[in-house]
């Protein structure tokens, strides 16, 4: 009983604490995801208050957090604008993979991480943050802008890249061989194939066997089919968060949408505790030895990714001010920064150090992130010599 | 006019088009049913000087007020001979207040008030006893003639 209470008011002090985190994130104008990790470096090891008695429901509330993250992921955009958006915007987005993940994987690669480390570092640079990035535009009423659908398209690729990467990456970090690897490749491919087929000819069926017209019935399903199709994928080695995510595509139409409003709550709730549980497990101490990594990582793929607006949005014939507003959009990189390095560290394949690296460097462009949204446009419009009339 | 439907995956979809005098004016259509009106900023026509969420209440009756000449221009359109006004009540009219009985319009002019349009509202066929307010616009159908007499009668009664 006296256990039970103690963990009730650890977690209670937790849950609390996190909110009044994120009402002061909003507040100035940031993502509430940097200052979820400080609470987490905060209460962890070597931290300012160690916290124990509630481990074992922090990680597995946070292991449901990746499932809910990757769900909804999946869930965010219908087959059909996976599709096109492959068709639209595939050279704006092969220029944003080499572009961002190339100077990820070779700061890894100087730190000796290997070429699994490599690979690892070049998803976490890469991978901008969509939840930020439509808070962000939103907020700034820049729905209606021209560029937006361009920067949309962009975000809509990354999610397609990340269909593919994910499984590749599980399969690496499961320690296979270059041949086992490509093997790997070939059955990310076929199935992503599969799932994006199978939800666009037969999606309602896929959404029938989760649909209810109760919301709790329905809220019950969608849940209960995401975690055993994790935890199954998670068995085949195929990491959870990735059978997560093809579910969430599968699932379509207004299934999707009903779906994706009953679960934000809840993945706000389980993301928060997985943003905690990977602050908790990093250590505070390891973070200055590669804090000069992160901040170069951090000025490099701020302007990678800004030259990734900049190209995509002048292929379709915007203003310079529009194409800088592009870019600066998509800097923030956040939660599925950290969800891959949770998948690289808890694999154990790779330095510990990279949960370091990944944590300073979220740090950095969940904040950066939206500050530079905010200020290209006065920047850009100061380096105007004369302001552009009509 | 061209108007141009772009999808905005996760977000919705976005119709817009450009006005004569270069503003591009736009809706974006929410997936939770709500809608943005979008203006675009004169000096950078890729971005916008307004976006206004409105709830389905507001969008309707942004509509409606947009839409009211539309129903008279349609109504001109269709009859000949007959014309169509809006005439409005003002707030110190002698019928601010009265009902639509008591201006006796059709005997008077023969003029016939087919719908009322009231804060964004448009509401048709409206009866005697319907009672009128300052700020409300009467869409009447008749003569040239009975009209203007319509529009002399709701100012002095």
């Amino acid at each position: 009983m006296h256990d039970s209470s103690i963990s009730l008011i650890e977690l209670g002090a937790v849950f609390f604490g996190l909110g009044v985190l994120g009402r002061l994130a909003w507040r100035i104008g940031v993502s509430p995801i940097p200052l979820y990790l400080l609470g987490g470096l905060a209460f962890g090891a070597g931290g300012l208050v160690p916290l124990a008695g509630i481990e074992g429901f922090a990680n597995l509330a946070g292991e449901i957090g990746v499932v809910l993250l990757l769900l909804l992921l999946g869930l965010e955009y219908s087959a059909a604008e996976l599709v096109t958006g492959l068709r639209r915007s595939w050279v704006a987005g092969v220029v944003d993979i080499v572009l961002n993940a190339l100077p990820g994987a070779i700061v890894a690669l100087i730190l000796g991480w290997g070429a699994v480390g490599a690979m690892a570092m070049a998803g976490v640079t890469y991978i901008s943050s969509s939840g930020i990035v439509a808070k962000v535009l939103g907020d700034l009423g820049r729905l209606g802008n021209r560029e937006t659908p361009v920067v949309l398209s962009i975000l809509v690729f990354e999610d397609l890249a990340m269909a593919v990467y994910l499984p590749i990456l599980t399969a690496f970090l499961a320690g296979a061989t270059l041949l086992r690897g490509l093997t790997a490749v070939g059955v990310a491919l076929v199935a992503v194939t599969v799932v994006l087929v199978v939800a666009l000819r037969f999606g309602r069926y896929v959404s029938m066997v989760v649909d209810s017209p109760e919301p709790e019935v329905f809220l019950l399903r969608v849940l209960g089919a995401a975690l055993l199709v994790a935890g199954l994928a998670s068995r085949l080695q195929v990491s959870a968060a990735v059978g997560a995510f093809l579910l969430g595509i599968a699932i379509s139409g207004s299934t999707a949408e009903n779906a994706t409003k009953l679960l934000e709550p809840l993945r706000d709730l389980f993301a928060a505790m997985f943003f905690v549980v990977f602050g908790l497990n990093t250590d505070p101490r390891s973070i200055p030895p590669v804090l000069g990594f992160a901040i170069a990582l951090a000025v490099i793929t701020t302007a990678t990714k800004i030259a990734t607006g900049w190209f995509a949005a002048a292929r379709q014939g915007i203003s310079r001010l529009g194409r800088a507003r592009a870019g600066a959009a998509l800097v923030a990189r956040g939660e599925f920064s950290i969800v891959i390095a949770g998948l690289a560290v808890t694999a154990g394949a790779v330095d510990r150090e990279l949960a370091a690296l990944a944590t300073a460097y979220v740090l950095l462009m969940a904040i950066l992130g939206p500050v530079a949204a905010r200020v290209v446009e006065p920047v850009t419009r100061a380096f105007q010599r004369k302001p552009a009339t009509t | 006019m061209n108007v141009e439907v772009t999808p905005l995956p996760g977000i919705g979809t976005r119709h817009d088009f450009v006005s004569r005098t270069g503003r591009r004016i736009g809706v974006i259509a929410h997936r939770d049913g709500h809608f943005d009106l979008v203006v675009s900023r004169q000096d950078d026509p890729d971005s916008c000087v307004a976006s206004v969420p409105l709830t389905t209440e507001e969008s309707a009756a942004l509509a409606n007020l947009l839409g009211a000449p539309n129903l008279v221009a349609h109504l001109r359109d269709q009859v000949a001979g007959v014309s169509t006004r809006q005439l409005p009540i003002a707030p110190n009219s002698p019928y601010d207040g009265r009902t639509l009985g008591d201006t006796a319009l059709r005997t008077r002019t023969a003029v016939s008030v087919v719908a009322v349009v009231r804060a964004g509202t448009v509401h048709p066929s409206p009866k005697p006893d319907f009672a009128l307010g300052g700020g409300d616009l009467l869409v009447t159908v008749g003569t040239v003639t009975g009209l203007e007499r319509a529009a002399d009668v709701l100012d002095r009664g």
